[in-house]
Parts: structure tokens; C-alpha cells; sequence
């Protein structure tokens, strides 16, 4: 998986690329770990991401925590299987997705 | 029928899921399915790495086989750690806010949910996680 971060002022924007999954969700919530200091807008581009899994997961409810305490977090550009991930998985209550 | 056994480890999810992917593609799966299916073997194959042999390792087998009466394959997952059902568990509760989740549970319910059937046998010194997708 490809991570590309572009951060402007209190704004970041991730792209994923590639799979979220066990393998590769580590590395994200290593970006994320210092990359949301700051930050009061997140927003994650999935255009390019094929799936996500359960370790996938995981890092996304741990950044919409955060940003619930210090400002804004959107999905955008989401695909069918993904979606259906999020839908089964009730995170399409929580999660503002575009 | 095609099978393969690999050390359960996390770093083998990748092999495990192309060996897969190339049995799918003989069986005309259809590219959506192939997703979902990839999806199953990263959960079941890192519930395997990670907790079957803890702190010990050893091996998984992935079997994959079409099925005999329709359109669909059949998924088994075989390995010898310890017995644990991941079927005994309730699912999560997945109409709680961010605030109130919690990390974990939801692998085995992604399973069960991408999947037409999935079953647990304990045969022969095995744990035997069986799944089926119809196309």
C-alpha cells in the first residue's frame, strides 16, 4: 500500500493506494500516530484503494476517535466493496463518508 | 482441489491470498467475489498467525475447491494450534458510536458476513474452518 500525506495548516490529506489490511495497516496508523498533532481537518482519499480489512478498520475508528476530540474526519471516493465493509460493519454510522 | 500449507505467519497472508487468487481465476470467480474472498483469507489467515500456535508457531493449510452442486467455491482453513471455535463468539455490536467501540471482533464477523455459509469442526488434532461463497 502507497500512503501520500499533504498537509496544509491544520488540513491533512491521505490517499491510499493499494490494500488496508493486516499488513498494511500498521504502517498507516504509524503515519497517524504524529501526523494528526495539529490537524483539525482529516480527510482520506480511497480512490485508489482496492479493499480494506478488519486491521484496516481498526486505524480508521482510532482516527475518527481522535478527531472527534480535535475537530473533523471525511472518507471520500469510496468502492463498492469497501462500502459494503463499512455498511456490515455499522461504521457507515459514525464515519462521514463522500 | 488445491492446497497449500505455509508457516502462519502474518508475512504469508500475501502468498496465501495470490495462491488463492489463482485458483479463483480457473474457477471463473467473479472479480467482486475475489475481493471478498481476499478480505476472508487476510482475517482468518492473521487470527491463525496470531493466536492459534501463540507463543509457539507453526503451519496453515488453505484448501480451495468449487463446489459440486453450483457456481461457488469452497474455502478451509486448517490449522493445528489450539482448539478455538470463532464461531462461539457472539457478533460485535455494530450499532454503537466510534466512542463506544472497541478494537476487535469484527474479523470473524466480516467473515461470516462476505461468506454464504461458514462452519467449525475440530477433526483430527485440527482446527477446520470451512466456508463457502456461491458465484
Amino acid at each position: 500500500m502507497k500512503i501520500y500525506q499533504e498537509k496544509n495548516g491544520e488540513t491533512l490529506a491521505i490517499a491510499l493506494e493499494g490494500r488496508l489490511d493486516t499488513m498494511t495497516a500498521p504502517e498507516l496508523e504509524a503515519a497517524l500516530k504524529d501526523g494528526l498533532n495539529g490537524v483539525s481537518e482529516l480527510t482520506f482519499d480511497f480512490t485508489k484503494l482496492d479493499y480494506i480489512s478488519s486491521a484496516g478498520l481498526r486505524v480508521l475508528l482510532g482516527a475518527q476517535k481522535t478527531m472527534h476530540k480535535q475537530g473533523s474526519m471525511k472518507v471520500t471516493h469510496v468502492n463498492e466493496m469497501i462500502m459494503e465493509v463499512f455498511e456490515v460493519t455499522g461504521f457507515t454510522d459514525f464515519l462521514t463518508i463522500e | 482441489m488445491k492446497e497449500l500449507t505455509l508457516e502462519a505467519t502474518v508475512q504469508n497472508i500475501e502468498a496465501a491470498t495470490e495462491f488463492v487468487n489463482a485458483a479463483l481465476e480457473e474457477f471463473d470467480c467473479p472479480m467482486k467475489t475475489q475481493m471478498q474472498i481476499d478480505l476472508v483469507v487476510d482475517e482468518v489467515f492473521t487470527n491463525i498467525a496470531q493466536y492459534a500456535y501463540a507463543p509457539q508457531t507453526g503451519t496453515a493449510t488453505v484448501r480451495v475447491e468449487p463446489l459440486e452442486d453450483s457456481a461457488g467455491v469452497r474455502l478451509t482453513f486448517f490449522d493445528g494450534g489450539k482448539p478455538f471455535n470463532p464461531l462461539a463468539n457472539g457478533d460485535p455490536d455494530t450499532t454503537l458510536s466510534a466512542e463506544e467501540r472497541s478494537i476487535g471482533g469484527l474479523g470473524i464477523f466480516l467473515v461470516k458476513k462476505m461468506m454464504d455459509d461458514v462452519s467449525y469442526a475440530y477433526e483430527n488434532g485440527q482446527n477446520v474452518l470451512t466456508t463457502i461463497k456461491r458465484f
